[in-house]
């Protein structure tokens, strides 16, 4: 072999970083600006020797149906870049909005989305009072919650009492 | 089927049948944010249901998946508790039915978080979040129904008085339950009591609802013995996939 040949490792580790970049342009389907390596749900990307990738995929909620189409868009995405893919679910530990990209935030906040409250660590507090949601359009704090749930499972509805618009909060989990 | 299979089964049974009640909701709630909230629970609770189902399929070991488990088998065969199976009713009566089993599912997960069953304490850890969403729901809602006109408060006390009776089930064990809570599966039930108790008395207090005296009804749903309600509740649920077997998107 000759010296300056790439190791497998070297080998691999390109691999790794080509499959990132092809993960990054996966939207999530129902907040399109946001890519699954923003939202944080790719827990583990496993190359096998064979050129196989199974990449490991963290639910948001139970239920959330965009899950099983993320799934979906992973192995065809990374099947027109020319890899054979699984995605398999991760449930454990249970994903959290903490783990959104500061990018993804910024993101959501870009696209009218208020981003979660930060240190949602403890979330076994049940009563306790909600951090202060700033409004994504004129960030003021005088805002109010709408409802509990909205249009998918990750968000909550707000209104802003200044600027009087409505607008969806990405909650804590 | 193993103790163990029917322990997970029940939960994932459970979950099903209150998932496809509050799915009788969407079109009928009493305002567009009811609507998204009652379904945005019935998601939930049937994606934990989901991976339960899977979960018990595979300690079953005969093959089955989570679709042959909900859609094919009969009435008997299903292992919820009686309470979630016991029809709408009113939006109050709804409120009620869930309150009182988000308190128990609160506790219940907690509980799971530490199973011996590595993945019944994943679904567990992951539903426990949700969980918290729904009691938080339900229990704003059983406050301001009990706190709030004399119509709203009458409604809210006779539906919490009907399906008081129900509540018994949560906290009896039977030797399932007994076998899993040997072997660190799930908690003992009636270990749950008390978490449940404090959630209750302090939102009824809120609420300014008494609570109804203590019921020696035994139900059996978790045996397979139901109320009348579930099997019309199945006769919906399961047409679709039996009038088109194997039928796929």
């Amino acid at each position: 072999m000759p010296l300056n040949a790439p190791s497998r490792q070297d080998r691999h580790e390109a691999t790794r970083e080509r499959v990132f970049s092809v993960l990054a342009t996966v939207p999530d389907p129902e907040i399109p600006v946001l890519s699954v390596l923003d939202l944080g749900v790719i827990r583990h990307v496993v190359i096998a020797d064979d050129g196989g990738v199974e990449v490991g995929v963290a639910p948001t909620y139970s239920g959330c149906p965009a899950t099983p189409v993320i799934k979906a868009d992973i192995i065809r995405a990374l099947g027109d870049a020319g890899w054979t893919a699984t995605a398999t679910d991760v449930l454990s530990p249970p994903w959290s909005s903490d783990w959104l990209t500061d990018e993804g935030r910024q993101k959501l906040l870009d696209y009218g989305i208020a981003p979660p409250a930060r240190a949602v660590a403890s979330p076994r507090a049940l009563w306790q009072p909600e951090a202060d949601i700033a409004c994504p359009r004129c960030r003021s704090l005088a805002t109010e919650r709408l409802s509990e749930f909205g249009s998918t499972p990750c968000k909550a509805l707000y209104r802003c009492t200044a600027c009087l618009e409505p607008f969806d909060y990405f909650k804590c989990l | 089927m193993t103790p163990h299979c029917q322990y997970v089964l029940r939960l994932a049974d459970t979950n099903l049948v209150l998932a496809q009640r509050l799915g009788e909701w969407v079109g009928h709630a009493p305002a567009l944010e009811e609507d998204l909230g009652l379904a945005n629970v019935s998601l939930d609770l049937l994606g934990q249901a989901r991976f339960l189902l899977s979960h018990a399929g595979e300690l079953e070991g005969r093959g089955r998946d989570e679709d042959a488990l909900a859609y094919l088998r009969e009435e008997s065969e299903f292992l919820n508790l009686t309470l979630v199976e016991q029809p709408n009713g009113d939006f109050g009566c709804t409120i009620a039915r869930q309150f009182l089993f988000d308190a128990w599912q609160l506790a219940l997960y907690e509980a799971l978080e530490s199973s011996t069953d590595a993945k019944l304490a994943a679904i567990a850890a992951k539903g426990v979040r949700e969980t918290r969403y729904h009691l938080r729901y339900s229990s704003g809602w059983l406050t301001r129904l009990g706190d709030g006109t004399p119509e709203s408060h009458a409604r809210a006390a006779d539906a919490l008085a009907r399906l008081w009776p129900f509540t018994g089930e949560l906290f009896a064990a039977d030797d399932v339950d007994r076998t899993a809570a040997a072997a660190g599966i799930g908690p003992s039930p009636d270990t749950l009591k008390a978490g449940w108790n404090a959630t209750v008395d302090a939102v009824l207090a809120e609420a300014t609802l008494a609570r109804p005296p203590e019921s020696n009804f035994g139900w059996l749903g978790k045996q397979g013995r139901h109320s009348e309600h579930l099997g019309f509740l199945l006769a919906e649920m399961q047409s679709l996939h039996r009038a088109h077997p194997g039928a796929a998107w």
